[in-house]
C-alpha cells in the first residue's frame, strides 16, 4: 500500500496500534469499577497541563502527564474517601481543568485555537519522532503494569474490601491505576485528542463483554478489538480523509454495534433450535393449603 | 491459643457510638456465631476485627499479634454477605475463586500448580467444580455465596470469617454451605461468623454471642430461636428456594406458542 511511502504515515500507524493496545487494557478496570467516564475527567485536566506547558515553553505532553496525574491522584483520594460529595467535587475539578486549559492555551504564544483543537481531537500526522519514542515508551509501562498486576487489580477491581483483607496495598494499587489513567489519557491526546480519549478505553470493553465468559477473555477481547480498530481508523481516515481520532471512535462504536446485533441474532437461533427445557416438578410444597 | 482476641472494643461513626465496651475471645477450632438483629452493630463487630472499620477505642489482637502489626493475612479468609459491586465486565466463578490466592501468592508472582490446584479443591469442596468456567453472574445467589466461601478456602486460611453467610440463600445452597464449614473445622480450622439466624449451621456452633445495641448481651450456648422461627413447622426455608416458580413462568409463554 502506498500510503505508508510516508515517514509520516507509518509514525501515525505506530502510535495509534500502541494507543489501540494499551487504552483497553487499563479500560477494562475502570469500567469494571463503573469509573467508565474518568478518563474523560482526566482528559480534560490534562488541557490545563497542555496550557502549562505551551506558556512555560516546555513540551506539553510532559506537563500533561505531570497536572493529569496529580488530577487522577487528587480524583482517586476523594473517591476512597467514598462520601456523596465526591460526585461535585469531580464535577468542579474537571471543569477548572478544561476551563484553566482554555485560558492557559490563549496566553500562551502558540495561541491559535488551532493549537488548541490538536489537542482536543487529536493530531495523528504531525507526530513527532520523539513523540513516537515517548508513546512507545510510556505505552510499554501501561501495558506491563496492566498485564502483570492482572490478578491484583481484579481483587482489587473486583471486591475492594475482600482485597484490603487479602492484605493487598489496596491504596498503591488504586494509586497505580490512577497514575496508569493519566498517562494513557496523554499518550492518546496525539491519536484520538482528549475529548475522546475515553472511548479508546471503553468502547472496546464494551464490545468485547458482550460476547465473552471471564475476564481474561475480555481483555484480550477488548485489546484486539482497539488494535484493529485504531489500525483500521488510520487507513481510512488516510483514504476518505477524515481525522483519523473521530474514525477510529466511530470504527469502534461500529464494531460494538455489529457485536451486539451478531450475538443477540445467534442467541436467538440457538434458542429457537433448542427444544423447551422440561421443568422438574417442584420438590417444595410452595403454598400451604 | 486464641485466634481472635477482643478487649474493650469501642467504634463509631461520625460521632455516633455503635460498639461500647465489646470484649470477646475465640480460641483456635471454636465455631463461633454473633448473632443479633439488624443494627445490632454484629456486623461491625466482625468488619472491625478484620480491619476494615477502624477502633475508636480498645484492642484486637489476631493470632496474638495486636492487628496494628498484623500481617499474616493469608490466615484469615473473609466470606462477605454477597459478590461485591459487581459490573459489566464478566468473571468466571474460576477468575473470582482464585484472587483467593493472593494473599498467600502476593501480587507480583504469576500462579503455579500450587495456586491451580487450591483453586480446584475449593471449587470441588463447595460442589461448583462443573461451573468453574462460567460467568459468576449466570449464578444463582446461593451459588454465589459458595463462590465466595470457595474464594476463602483457596486460600487456605486457619480462620474463616463470615458475615451473614446464610442470609438469602436457598435450602440446597445453605446444606452445601454447612458441609463445607464442617469439613473446614474438622480440619482444624477456626470460624467466626455473623448471622441472622443459624439454620442448618446450627448444629457446628459451639457457642454463640448475642449483640444488642452495641454490647454484648449473651454468650453460651446456641438459644433457642424466638418468634416465628421457633414454631414447630418452620423448617427455616426461604421463599429464595422456591425457585420453580421462576422456572414455570419461563416456560408458560413457549407452552403458550406451541399450543397455538
Amino acid at each position: 500500500m502506498d500510503l505508508f511511502q510516508y515517514d509520516f504515515m507509518i509514525r501515525a500507524m505506530i502510535g495509534a496500534l500502541i494507543i489501540g493496545l494499551a487504552a483497553p487494557s487499563l479500560g477494562i478496570y475502570l469500567v469494571q469499577r463503573r469509573l467508565s467516564l474518568i478518563g474523560d475527567g482526566i482528559g480534560h485536566v490534562a488541557l490545563t497541563g497542555v496550557g502549562v506547558g505551551l506558556l512555560l515553553n516546555q513540551s506539553p505532553v510532559l506537563a500533561a502527564v505531570i497536572v493529569s496525574a496529580i488530577g487522577a491522584i487528587g480524583v482517586e483520594l476523594i473517591r476512597e474517601r467514598g462520601r456523596t460529595s465526591g460526585d461535585l467535587a469531580l464535577a468542579l475539578l474537571f471543569y477548572g481543568g478544561i476551563a484553566g486549559g482554555v485560558v492557559l492555551v490563549s496566553l500562551s504564544d502558540d495561541a491559535s485555537s488551532n493549537s488548541l483543537i490538536q489537542y482536543l481531537f487529536g493530531s495523528l500526522i504531525t507526530t513527532s519522532p520523539t513523540d513516537i519514542v515517548l508513546i512507545g515508551v510510556l505505552g510499554a509501562l501501561v501495558l506491563i503494569a496492566m498485564l502483570g498486576l492482572r490478578p491484583a487489580l481484579f481483587a482489587v477491581c473486583n471486591d475492594e474490601e475482600y482485597a484490603r483483607v487479602s492484605g493487598l496495598p489496596v491504596r498503591t494499587l488504586n494509586l497505580l491505576m490512577a497514575v496508569t489513567t493519566a498517562v494513557t489519557v496523554t499518550i492518546a491526546m496525539r491519536t484520538v485528542g482528549l475529548l475522546l480519549v475515553s472511548a479508546l478505553m471503553v468502547i472496546p470493553v464494551a464490545a468485547a463483554q458482550q460476547v465473552t465468559r471471564g475476564f481474561r477473555g475480555t481483555m484480550a477481547a477488548a485489546m484486539a478489538i482497539g488494535v484493529g480498530a485504531a489500525g483500521a481508523g488510520v487507513i481510512f481516515s488516510a483514504e476518505v480523509d477524515t481525522p483519523p481520532g473521530a474514525t477510529t471512535v466511530i470504527l469502534a462504536l461500529a464494531l460494538f454495534v455489529a457485536i451486539a446485533v451478531g450475538s443477540a441474532a445467534w442467541r436467538m437461533m440457538r434458542r429457537r433450535s433448542q427444544p423447551p427445557r422440561e421443568v422438574e416438578p417442584p420438590d417444595v410444597v410452595l403454598q400451604k393449603a | 491459643m486464641s485466634i481472635v482476641d477482643v478487649r474493650h472494643l469501642a467504634v463509631g461513626y461520625e460521632g455516633r457510638e455503635i460498639l461500647h465496651d465489646v470484649s470477646l475471645s475465640v480460641d483456635r477450632k471454636e465455631v463461633v456465631a454473633i448473632l443479633g438483629a439488624n443494627g445490632s452493630g454484629k456486623s461491625t463487630l466482625i468488619r472491625t476485627v478484620l480491619g476494615l472499620v477502624p477502633i475508636a477505642r480498645g484492642e484486637i489482637d489476631l493470632f496474638e499479634t495486636p492487628q496494628r502489626r498484623f500481617r499474616q493475612w493469608a490466615r484469615v479468609g473473609y466470606v462477605p454477605q454477597r459478590l461485591g459491586a459487581g459490573s459489566g465486565v464478566p468473571a468466571t466463578v474460576g477468575e473470582v475463586v482464585a484472587s483467593g490466592r493472593l494473599a498467600r501468592r502476593g501480587i507480583f508472582r504469576l500462579p503455579g500448580a500450587a495456586d491451580r490446584d487450591a483453586v480446584r479443591d475449593a471449587l470441588a469442596d463447595v460442589g461448583l467444580l462443573d461451573r468453574a468456567d462460567d460467568p459468576v453472574a449466570t449464578l444463582s445467589g446461593g451459588q454465589q455465596q459458595r463462590t465466595l466461601i470457595a474464594r476463602a478456602l483457596a486460600g487456605k486460611p486457619d480462620l474463616l470469617v463470615l458475615d451473614e453467610p446464610t442470609a438469602g440463600v436457598d435450602a440446597a445452597s445453605q446444606e452445601a454451605f454447612a458441609a463445607s464449614l464442617r469439613r473446614f473445622g474438622d480440619n482444624g480450622g477456626t470460624i467466626l461468623l455473623v448471622a441472622h439466624e443459624l439454620g442448618p449451621l446450627r448444629p457446628l456452633i459451639d457457642r454463640a454471642v448475642v449483640v444488642h445495641e452495641g454490647r454484648i448481651a449473651y454468650e453460651g450456648a446456641p438459644p433457642e430461636p424466638a418468634g416465628h422461627h421457633a414454631e414447630p413447622d418452620h423448617d427455616h426455608v426461604h421463599p429464595h428456594a422456591v425457585q420453580p416458580a421462576a422456572g414455570i413462568c419461563e416456560w408458560a409463554p413457549t407452552d403458550r406458542m406451541a399450543a397455538n
